[in-house]
């Protein structure tokens, strides 16, 4: 009961801090935490998947990139006069691609943003965990995945932008993206999003669901033997983690402008993973926190150190890593079981004493 | 043991609490003193340097940091810019496209520097690009790049399309032959110059055998080879990028092909590349760029001087090292003809300017931002150093958008 409540205290907090920050910070820096929020969706959907189900992606950043795209699509319409994005002039097409027709509707491009990357995710798990194909196998094939996107979307410069990407948005819904006033918009849209997906997420691991994810991670064999079908379980965690950082990515977008192949290619896609590692992958709180400090620290090393920035965040991973196996939030665990064997000492101490007294 | 092990790993942890609760202290207090602060307060006035220095494009851009850094170092010796001293700020781009938006922006809002030099890849300048422009901020890009772009927030002081693609393309059909060979890194630059090359060779009775692009990074060119062996051109047109220069040449002259056969001109190759290809591979091939280290200026003399006396005798002087090195010293001619650091003011005296460069006179075209720059075709030589074979003679006019030309018609419309 009483860890109930503590749960409760710590998302309170966290959603407190995220509520009042835009008062305390610079625009800047509130356009800084915005874009570690989209992060924190993404590190939350990894908890599930690879925290509680045991799946390991190396691939989340193709639907990080998916969504964004979905969604610049849009915004590049918007803030094209002529009815055909800029680069595709110059490409020499005069005529706008049937696939970008359909994102001239924002109601479109938002649930493209999130269908696509669940369907694609669950085509993918489903021929992958059918034939029980899983650990690094998995991970390996996630990785061919980015890989193969990532060689699309450049190859297909007349319709995608090619490296550049898609960029240079000056409007959403006819409202100036850069107003203060959208931005703000921006922000408590993206924390209620966050909340609304962390609700949901914790919602899920306390089901008779979420306790079949964790006996996947645990013991799938003997899950089985006792009549479940994983298979449909993972698919469908896979595609919500897909989801998730489909609707990250739309929202990365919106705020920070850019999306582009590189930012779903291999590195990001474990920095998605390396998130969730730092911050806690069996805790939900634990890896949006996690997106969000180890973005924050990368930000303020590079700023401070541009010279070296990489030595140290490279320092940090490895000894979180190295000492801290379940992350920030297991640290937090760590330290509260301490107090809490300490009290029982003394308890014991102060029993003694009164006896030999 | 475990209790030591979590020690340590609180002690790391609370540091990091610590950095990232500095980091919103030292925001707060930035507004606070930049609220205060003008773009040039006191004695000195804040510039932005934003090139790569991590990541795969550092190879590349810590030269431009360097070439900019000895210019502001020159100019503050010399008593500064309107009386006040340059006070660079260096940031890091990464080598990625979003963290050159978040540091563009960083510098405009937070450091509010009077200009930012900064830039290599074109998806870095499109990244920054509507950050400078909805900042009202001013970007000076020092490298080549493949036009269709003129901001009002950006000087390009790289050559365009005009000032390196098309004359390297007519410079060969007078002299090498009309068949070409298309070869390039898979992104926008080598993608748009292609084009634009199939659009000129047609216009000019030449003909593109084949067009072949390879991923970044790629190192196995045999499949490649094998087509330039079959289809026999007379040049290949070599728009490779960083690494896979090193494959392409080594695995071409494997095959048996020199410079004699079937010479090579490439637009990204230039003396930095080439100690990292080896100059075995590369002597007799050819390169199109506006400077070269033996360019004969007596500025240029005292440039290289200067630069390998700061940065070791090993170092050496390239195009884009030379048009960032300009760029700052168009930026404080700019400044002193307005007499004022402010974009608008800034901007509108820049048109027209013109500052003996290494690379020669340079002049400012006040409509599209770009610079008029001679263009130079160089053969590489044993030593690792080019030889001029041919010039433009005059700074070229740039024109971004080939309007000029009219077989460039069909590539916009």
């Amino acid at each position: 009961m009483i860890k109930k409540y503590r749960q409760g205290a710590y998302y309170g907090i966290f959603f407190l801090f995220l509520s009042v920050a835009p008062f305390f910070l610079t625009d800047f820096r509130a356009g800084l935490l915005a874009k570690f929020l989209c992060y924190g969706i993404i590190a939350v959907g990894i908890s599930l998947l690879w925290g509680y189900t045991g799946i390991l992606s190396l691939g989340h950043g193709v639907f990080f990139g998916l969504g964004a795209y979905c969604m610049a699509m849009y915004l590049k319409l918007e803030a094209s006069p002529s009815g055909i994005p800029d680069f595709m002039e110059w490409n020499g097409i005069t005529e706008l691609p049937f696939i970008w027709t359909m994102f001239k509707n924002p109601v479109f491009a938002i649930a493209a943003a999130v269908l696509v990357p669940s369907l694609i995710a669950a085509f993918i798990g489903y021929v992958t965990f059918k034939n029980r194909i899983k650990g690094v196998f998995f991970s390996i094939i996630s990785q061919a995945v980015v890989v193969v996107t990532v060689t699309l979307f450049i190859g297909a410069q007349q319709i995608t932008g090619g490296t550049s990407g898609l960029t240079n948005f000056f409007t959403v819904f006819q409202v100036p993206l850069t107003d203060s006033g959208t931005k703000t918009i921006l922000y408590y849209v993206t924390v209620f999003t966050l909340f609304l997906i962390m609700a949901l997420s914790f919602g899920l691991t306390k089901t008779r669901f979420g306790k079949i994810l964790i006996a996947i991670r645990d013991g799938e064999n003997r899950l089985r033997f006792l009549g479940y079908n994983p298979t449909g379980y993972k698919v469908f965690i896979y595609a919500l983690s897909a989801a998730f950082a489909g609707l990250a990515g739309v929202l990365f977008v919106l705020q920070v402008g850019i999306i582009s192949p590189e930012m779903m290619g291999i590195i990001p896609s474990v920095e998605m993973v390396l998130w969730a590692a730092i911050g806690g992958r069996f805790s939900i709180l634990g890896a949006a926190a996690g997106a969000i400090l180890t973005n924050s620290a990368k930000s303020y090393l590079s700023e401070s150190y541009p010279e070296f920035w990489t030595i140290f965040l490279g320092a940090l991973f490895l000894v979180v890593v190295l000492y801290l196996p379940n992350g920030l939030a297991g640290l937090v665990e760590k330290v509260k079981l301490r107090f809490a064997k300490k009290e029982k000492k003394e308890e014991v101490k102060h029993a003694g004493d009164s006896l030999v007294s | 043991m475990g209790r030591k092990k979590g020690l340590l790993a609180i002690v790391v942890m609370s540091m990091l609490l610590a950095a990232c609760s500095s980091q919103i202290e030292t925001a707060t207090e930035g507004t606070e003193s930049a609220s205060k602060a003008a773009v040039s307060d006191g004695d000195s006035v804040k510039v932005g340097i934003l090139h790569s220095l991590s990541g795969t494009m550092a190879i590349s851009e810590v030269s431009l940091r360097d070439a900019e850094q000895m210019a502001i170092d020159e100019i503050n010796a010399d008593g500064g810019v309107l009386g006040k001293q340059i006070e660079p700020v260096i940031e890091d781009g990464a080598s990625d496209w979003p963290t050159y938006a978040e540091k563009a922006r960083k510098l405009l809002q937070e450091d509010k520097v009077a200009t930012i030099f900064g830039g290599w890849t074109s998806a870095s300048r499109k990244a920054m690009l509507p950050v400078v422009e909805q900042n009202k901020g001013l970007l000076w890009y020092p490298v080549q790049y493949e036009g269709m772009e003129a901001s009002p927030n950006i000087f390009y002081t790289g050559a365009t399309t005009n000032q390196q693609i098309v004359p390297a393309v007519d410079w060969l059909l007078e002299n090498e032959g009309i068949k070409f060979f298309l070869i390039g890194s898979d992104y926008v630059f080598p993608r748009t110059a292609n084009q634009i090359i199939n659009a000129q060779l047609k216009a000019k009775g030449g003909k593109a055998v084949a067009e072949e692009y390879t991923p970044m990074g790629h190192t196995d060119y045999n499949t490649v080879i094998s087509k330039i062996k079959s289809s026999k051109p007379d040049v290949i047109f070599n728009t490779l990028n960083g690494d896979s220069n090193v494959a392409f040449f080594k695995q071409l002259k494997d095959a048996g092909i020199t410079a004699e056969d079937i010479p090579v001109l490439s637009v990204s190759v230039a003396e930095e590349e080439i100690r990292g290809i080896g100059t075995d591979v590369l002597e007799g091939h050819y390169a199109a760029w506006n400077y070269y280290q033996t360019t004969d200026t007596p500025e240029n003399k005292s440039f290289v001087d200067n630069y390998k006396k700061k940065y070791g005798e090993d170092r050496v002087t390239a195009d884009p090292i030379e048009a960032a090195y300009t760029a700052v010293y168009l930026w404080k001619a700019a400044v002193e003809k307005a007499g004022s650091f402010e974009v608008d003011k800034v901007k509108a005296a820049a048109g027209g300017i013109e500052f003996k460069a290494p690379s020669g006179v340079v002049k400012v075209d006040g409509e599209n931002q770009h610079i008029y720059k001679t263009v130079r075709i160089g053969q590489v030589q044993g030593d690792g150093q080019f030889k001029e074979v041919w010039n433009s003679g005059e700074a070229v006019k740039p024109d971004p958008y080939l309007k000029t030309y009219d077989w460039a018609s069909g590539l916009k419309k």
